[in-house]
């Protein structure tokens, strides 16, 4: 079982929250200005990293924030995240 | 050169056994041979998993390429070929999904034929359990959408599902009482093992190469970009094609190449139980509640359910997914209580973006990917087909045209999603 820090209710276990999966790109600014490949990658596209990775995680059965946290895909050891929340 | 023959490859039958039983047992030949690995081969397939041997020896059989190696960073079959639960079917939504799965059962009805090696098919039929009228409506479409296509996938009664379950415990009690069932005469389930074994096997026998405990650390390029080969930990090795069959790692491997693919990787654990005499003879499967059973012919049931819901490469057991499978296992089939497990292991598989296989080239010239297999083991014998076809002629085969990389940039999503439990 996974303990999670929610930036607002502190640690609380796995079953409370829903991952999002990979923190990807933020989105274009403009995505008219993208061509198909570019956004095809944008859309669908992952890094898929073998190690640690940032990703996102939903607090559903509590708070409701979403927020990042860096975790390693093969320990699962849980880090703080080093995504900008903040960029569009 | 004159490549070994595959005719000279040692028959396995009754008679070879009597006559192999009289030397006690000593007499049998190498299932598959260790041979130096060579420079340069035309084709370097990566992964020696049931989908890699299953292209090479497709490589060899239909298109007469047999300078082929098959590079394995472990041993052979022992990746997700090793860890999955064998359940073959056809019951999918989408036309072309259901055509080339369809295929791949025909495929499995003859292969121990095909490759002279018993693969313990056993077409005992699948059922999937319905507990809501979402999932009702959902499966009905899926049996409309079969209908077209051969495969059968029909509704049946609380009575009938009773009747062809009796392992099920009083159906009034559960949480979700069941509804009906749809029944996939065409399901069934063979020895992954012999799979792995029966393709390398054979492959071999047609001049493939397999070099087991050689892992593949990156690519070799042209000036113009195209790949020339892979480096490995012992050396580099030069190929024509290079082509991926690396199940739960492609998203690893490929980065070496400075490619990201619309795939995340999760792990996925089963479980067996103690051994018990003959009590289900059907794959049971219970989309909503994430749980499916059968038992093997050692008499072991074996258990799995869904994904664990995060990225992870662990190939370990996440205690919370364990919890859910088990619980709902207990409440429709409460006479399994007292069942000991005996063993547990998970595998790292790989979900492409709309959840359907991809089997393309890529952006480099002469690199191909087959992957998206999270519930690939049905689908070995036409995965090979289909992936050999293209890396030999370099034009998909009718059969997999629409599962090309090409459809995430045209937005051609071939969704297949809603499959709790299904693989
Ligand atoms: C628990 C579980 C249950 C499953 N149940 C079913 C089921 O009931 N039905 C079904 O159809 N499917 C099922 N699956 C899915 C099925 O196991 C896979 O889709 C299928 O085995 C994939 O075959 P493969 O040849 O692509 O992969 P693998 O057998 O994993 O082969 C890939 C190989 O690539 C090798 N490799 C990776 N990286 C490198 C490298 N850098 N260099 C060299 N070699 C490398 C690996 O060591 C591995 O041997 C299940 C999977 C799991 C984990
Ligand atoms: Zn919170």
């Amino acid at each position: 079982m996974l303990m999670l820090a929610c930036p607002w209710c502190g640690e609380r276990p796995e079953g409370e929250f829903i991952c999002l999966g990979e923190a990807v790109r933020p989105r274009p600014l403009d995505p008219s200005a993208l061509g198909d490949a570019e956004w095809a990658a944008y859309v669908s596209d992952r890094r898929n990293i073998r190690g640690r990775h940032d990703e996102r995680w939903w607090h559903v059965r509590g708070c409701n924030t979403i927020f990042t946290i860096g975790r390693d895909t093969v320990t699962h050891q849980v880090f703080a995240g080093t995504q900008d929340e903040a960029a569009p | 050169m004159i490549g070994p023959d595959p005719e000279a490859m040692q028959r396995y039958s009754f008679f070879s056994l009597a006559r192999n039983a009289l030397s006690q047992h000593e007499g049998w030949q190498r299932a598959w041979r260790s041979p130096p690995l060579k420079p340069d081969y035309d084709v370097v397939i990566v992964g020696a998993g049931g989908h890699g041997l299953s292209t090479a020896y497709h490589l060899a059989k239909e298109h007469g390429v047999s300078n082929v190696a098959v590079i394995e960073k472990g041993w052979l079959g022992g990746g997700n070929t090793a860890r999955n639960t064998h359940t073959i079917r056809s019951n999918y939504l989408r036309d072309v999904s259901i055509r080339f799965h369809d295929v791949s059962v025909k495929l499995y009805e003859q292969l121990s034929r095909e490759l002279n090696y018993n693969i313990l098919f056993s077409q005992r039929s699948m059922i999937d359990l319905i507990q809501s009228w979402g999932k009702m409506r959902d499966l009905r479409r899926r049996s409309l959408a079969m209908a077209l296509h051969g495969p059968a996938y029909q509704l049946i009664t609380v009575d009938e599902l009773k009747r062809r379950i009796p392992a099920m415990g009083d159906l009034s009690d559960v949480r979700l009482p069941p509804l009906g069932g749809m029944l996939h005469p065409e399901g069934a389930m063979a020895r992954h093992d012999a799979v792995a074994w029966s393709y390398a096997r054979a492959a071999d026998a047609r001049g493939v190469e397999i070099h087991q405990h050689t892992e593949v650390t990156g690519f070799t390029f042209a000036a113009n970009g195209a790949v020339t080969g892979v480096e490995t930990n012992r050396g580099v090795v030069r190929a024509g094609k290079v082509a991926l069959a690396t199940a739960g790692n492609t998203s690893h491997v490929i980065a070496k190449a400075g490619l990201n693919l619309p795939l995340v990787t999760r792990n996925l654990q089963a479980f067996v139980s103690e051994p018990v005499k003959p009590i289900i003879d059907v794959i049971v499967n219970c989309p909503d509640v994430g749980l499916y059973v059968m038992q093997s012919d050692k008499g072991e049931l074996v258990i799995g359910g869904g994904t664990d819901p995060i990225p992870s490469y662990r190939q370990g057991c996440h205690f919370a997914t364990f919890e859910d499978v088990v619980a709902s296992l207990v409440e429709l089939f409460p006479r399994f209580r007292n069942l000991k497990m005996l063993r547990q292991w998970g595998g790292a598989i790989e979900f492409a973006y709309d959840a359907s296989p991809i089997i393309s080239a890529t952006d480099i010239p002469g690199l191909h990917v087959s992957t998206g297999w999270y519930g690939g083991f049905k689908s070995i014998p036409v995965g090979g087909l289909t992936y050999a076809h293209l890396i030999a002629t370099g034009q998909p085969h009718p059969l997999a045209g629409s599962f090309g990389l090409d459809r995430f940039r045209g937005l051609r999503f071939l969704l297949e999603a809603g499959t709790v439990a299904q693989r």
